[in-house]
């Protein structure tokens, strides 16, 4: 934390990093995602970490049960979560004992001394009390007893107990924002809106919050010093919104189905963690040309959206590992039938089941490889939330230019990760309009555009241009059902050649930080982008001569990105997987690329990165 | 492909067939079932640019290639699946499924139970021959017990599924039976079906003559059939027998049928149920009866419509937007609290 005096009420910072952790039912998330509204439209920058365990109420008081949010925001180019922690929010034990490691040495946490019970203590774990034993000897610890304070701000709305006591959250939130100097006016707003059914509800928890934050202006804080003061971050003009990974993909879908020109989208999906947040969101947008179907299974989702596709749609599918596993097969039917379809995996730990919540990018070589026979189709990920909206675009419009299934690659952190966006000028947006073959004359379906080797997309209603399209392999000349040894040899490189030919439709692969050759390349995809980036910064600030490349396109790979590589003495490849762009580099391009990879569930951190750098 | 394109609006059963040599085994009730649904096209009038023939894996599901329609042969058991995204594409297309006894109840079960019950306007026709095949003869999940395959050499030891008592368990709102050799019950019956709104589930016992033929001859030879068929239909008493004398009735006590024969014991018509097609309860007795002791119950057994799925998802999509045209993204965008200007 960089810190100027300023003057002697408030200290200056460029960037903080704040965690709100407790128990699943204490409302974390809630808390964190108030903070961060309130902190955006403070002008920050800022990124943020939403990390809950898989259980929706785990026992309380157990360390299994911690839930946390993370932000990190500054007057500077924010990018990611936050390595470490300047501040720490700890509802309960379980929360400080859970995270207290990821708190910088000289921090300050903030405790519940109300949470602190011995059963509490007893369930987190500790042997003796943490507060009182000495081993918080190198943090600032401020110790509040925000259960009673709480308890005697809503003490008027007559609440029962259990609901009073659900009010710390804001007291916590209300301390916070007055500790940074933030407004609190859209959260008593976003209050009164939420429990309008239950007034009582939204005065106990404005009050709580107002006493958070009067407790921290007046004389009671005095003793643990002062608040914090971090400039707005420089940035270009415009209208700006906070938005996450998986609302940019929403919006984005919606702006590509306009680009399209089509009428309509079906997004149809199957519960799961944690793509599910995506047909929520869409689910609430069938006035912008969307119908969302949530299906009896993950199979039927993409085969709803392959009919849906053939009807002349745009067919929309999301999921996550598993789900994607399950989808595999309609995958192949939509490469042999040439139809367009975009389905986003918001990629989680694993195999199997694997740990729900927590993000991981081991769902690489799957996207790109991962069916039964030669089966091409288009591969790319996002790397920011913000990014999820223009890659989304880049999705719809490769899926209906090219005939063929997209593969939208995300993760579970970027599906609930948030940051500020400039809402973009949508006239100013890319164009590309379907043509549906409507000529009867020399039609048949697997009639091919010479340039971009797609077929004919031809709707049923259409008259004259009835078809027969299926899983059997298909005559090249008259789209007829065919064995023909010699034909299957030519589709198959049909349609890898369509696939490969994506790379001359897209842009050359450009270097994000640093220059276009020297000694280290280092080259991640999807949500690494943040920490890669900094991480580079940081190197070449220490005089290493390294380059950030990172790539949205997977598969085709841009033109040139193997005459790019080349350029560079050491190819470095960090990966929340256990290697695989690396593998799909290596065997591409035969450079002696190496992996740094990380497995834990979570996001690399700036430092982790920066050593293997060196 | 050759193109034709009819303007005369009045379609032959031919203009329905594809120029695609049909393969299917020379025997085989598929070519009966293809020749009734062409008929039945001509019949209803349907125009072939709206109509869409989906179809999964298995002998049945090579039925999109032998029509002059669109069609769309998918993958095996999820044919119902991608039906329902053709139907939320464009509700106004006019979508057939057709599919078997392992496509349908085994593979894809799952999806059979969804799309009828969420009622999906569609046609579905299962063409059940208690076998599979195209891989090659084994038993499939409506073959009796003891059925003996490459994959039960000493006979099957489980239990079938019934695909009328199913597809009543699953909700369906129109539920009909017939038989590839009855070709003018089978047209009427496909009729009946398409003028149904909704997921609409025919049975055609089929009879594959290379793995399992005969299957069905127990009630669908020619001689005594009028003894083993029970032909219902809406608002007439239960009869059957050659001499339309024997009828069924509920019996005294008990929520059974049982056979009665007219003026024995002074068994009146009047004794007998009346079939009404509305009514669930009588339509799984109905499906339930089986030879020896019963007739097979043929025709429409049960159709009690109600709106089908994709009107009703469209009906509230649209009713989001009442009024207005799709409204413009950039008010979305912009609207939602938690926007803020930097200038």
């Amino acid at each position: 934390m960089a810190s100027t005096t300023t003057s002697p009420a408030r200290e200056s910072r460029d960037s903080v990093v704040i965690r709100f952790a407790g128990d699943s039912g204490d409302g974390m998330q809630v808390t964190g995602g108030r903070f961060t509204i309130e902190t955006a439209l403070a002008g920050n920058d800022l990124t943020t970490f939403p990390d809950y365990p898989a259980e929706i109420r785990a026992p309380a008081g157990t360390t299994y049960g911690v839930s946390a949010f993370q932000i990190h925001f500054g007057a500077v180019d924010v990018m990611t979560p936050g390595d470490q922690v300047d501040v720490l929010v700890a509802m309960n034990p379980a929360a400080l004992k859970v995270d207290l490691k990821d708190l910088r040495v000289g921090g300050t946490v903030v405790v519940d001394l109300g949470a602190f019970t011995e059963r509490n203590l007893a369930k987190a774990g500790f042997k003796t009390n943490p507060l009182e034993d000495g081993s918080l000897a190198q943090y600032q610890v401020l110790k509040l007893d925000v259960t009673k304070l709480t308890l005697d701000a809503v003490k008027e709305s007559g609440l029962h107990s259990r609901e009073a006591h659900r009010c710390r959250n804001m007291w916590a939130l209300g301390l916070m924002l007055w500790m940074y100097g933030r407004d609190r006016e859209a959260t008593v707003g976003w209050l009164k809106q939420k429990f309008a059914g239950r007034p009582e509800l939204a005065q106990a928890n404005v009050a709580a919050l107002n006493a958070g934050h009067a407790y921290g202006e007046t004389a009671e804080m005095s003793e643990y010093g002062v608040g914090y003061t971090v400039r707005r971050a420089p940035v270009a003009a415009g209208v700006y919104r906070t938005v996450s990974g998986t609302e940019a993909i929403a919006w984005g879908l919606l702006a590509g189905l306009r680009a399209a020109g089509l009428e309509r989208m079906i997004f149809a999906g199957y519960p799961i963690t944690p793509a599910s947040v995506l047909l929520h969101t869409l689910a609430g947008l069938g006035r912008y040309g969307v119908i969302t179907f949530q299906a009896e299974d993950e199979i039927s989702a993409i085969g709803a959206a392959v009919g849906a596709a053939y009807a002349g749609a745009l067919g929309v599918t999301s999921t996550s590992g598993p789900g994607m596993a399950l989808k595999t097969e309609m995958l192949g039917l939509a490469i042999a039938t040439e139809l367009p379809l975009v389905v986003v995996n918001s990629q989680r730990a694993g195999p199997s089941t694997g740990m729900p919540t927590k993000a991981e990018q081991s769902d690489l070589l799957q996207a790109v490889h991962g069916r039964n026979a030669d089966a091409p189709l288009a591969v790319l990920a996002a790397a920011t939330a913000t990014d999820c909206f223009d890659v989304a675009i880049e999705a719809v419009r490769l899926a209906t230019k090219y005939m063929t299934p997209v593969i939208l690659l995300s993760d579970a952190f970027l599906a609930h990760a948030a940051e500020p966006w400039r809402i973009p000028d949508l006239d100013r947006l890319p164009r590309f309009p379907v043509r549906f073959r409507t000529e009867p004359a020399g039609f048949h379906p697997f009639l091919r555009d010479p340039e971009t080797l797609a077929r004919a997309w031809a709707r049923p209603g259409t008259p004259g241009l009835e078809h027969r399209i299926g899983g059997l392999e298909k005559d090249y000349d008259t789209g007829h059902i065919s064995y023909d040894p010699e034909n299957h040899a030519r589709m198959t490189r049909a349609r890898a050649e369509k696939i490969a030919g994506i790379a001359n439709d897209i842009p050359l692969q450009t270097v994000a930080v640093g220059t276009d050759h020297g000694a280290v390349a280092v080259v991640g995809w999807g949500s690494t982008y943040g920490a890669i980036h900094q991480a580079v910064r940081r190197a070449r600030h220490d005089g290493v001569d390294a380059s950030h490349i990172h790539l949205r396109y997977l598969s085709p790979f841009p033109r040139n990105l193997g005459e790019l590589l080349k350029r560079f003495d050491r190819v470095l490849v960090p990966e929340l997987n256990n290697g695989q762009l690396v593998q799909l580099l290596r065997a591409t391009y035969l450079v002696p690329a190496e992996g740094l990879n990380k497995v834990q569930g979570k996001p690399f951190k700036v430092s982790e990165i920066a050593e293997a750098i060196r | 492909m050759t193109v034709t394109t009819i303007t005369d609006a009045e379609l032959q059963p031919k203009d329905y067939a594809s120029d695609q040599e049909v393969r299917w085994c020379p025997g085989c009730g598929d070519y009966a079932i293809l020749k009734a649904v062409h008929k039945a096209m001509a019949e209803v009038g349907a125009r072939r640019e709206r109509t869409v023939v989906v179809s999964g894996i298995g002998c049945a599901a090579r039925f999109p290639y032998y029509m002059s329609t669109y069609g769309f042969h998918t993958i095996h058991g999820r044919a119902p699946a991608i039906a329902t995204g053709i139907k939320l594409a464009n509700p106004e297309l006019d979508v057939w499924v057709m599919t078997g006894d392992g496509d349908g109840l085994s593979i894809g079960g799952n999806h059979m139970l969804h799309v009828l019950r969420r009622n999906v306007d569609l046609q579905i026709v299962l063409f059940n021959n208690e076998i599979y095949g195209l891989t090659k003869g084994q038993y499939s999940p409506t073959s009796r017990r003891g059925t003996k395959s490459p994959s039960t050499p000493r006979g099957s030891v489980d239990y079938p599924v019934s695909a009328c008592a199913f597809a009543l368990g699953s909700g369906a709102r129109f539920v009909a039976r017939s038989v590839d050799t009855l070709q003018a019950h089978l047209v009427g019956v496909l009729q009946r079906a398409h003028a149904h709104r909704g997921a609409s589930f025919v049975e055609v016992f089929q009879n594959c003559v290379v793995f399992n033929d005969g299957a069905f001859e127990n009630f669908t030879a020619k001689d005594g059939a009028a003894d083993t068929q029970l032909h219902v239909e809406h608002g007439k008493p239960l009869i059957f027998g050659a001499r339309r004398d024997r009828g069924l009735r509920l019996t005294p006590g008990k929520l059974e049928l049982e056979v009665v024969t007219l003026s024995e014991g002074g068994v009146t018509p009047a004794d007998l149920v009346v079939h009404d097609e509305t009514n669930r309860g009588l339509a799984h007795l109905l499906v339930a009866l089986e030879p020896p002791g019963f007739p097979v119950a043929l025709g429409v057994i049960y159709c009690n419509p109600a709106p089908s799925f994709e009107a009703l998802v469209h009906a509230q999509a649209g009713a989001a937007g009442a009024g207005r045209p799709t409204p413009d993204l950039a008010e979305l965008l912009m609207a939602k609290e938690g926007t803020w200007t930097v200038r």
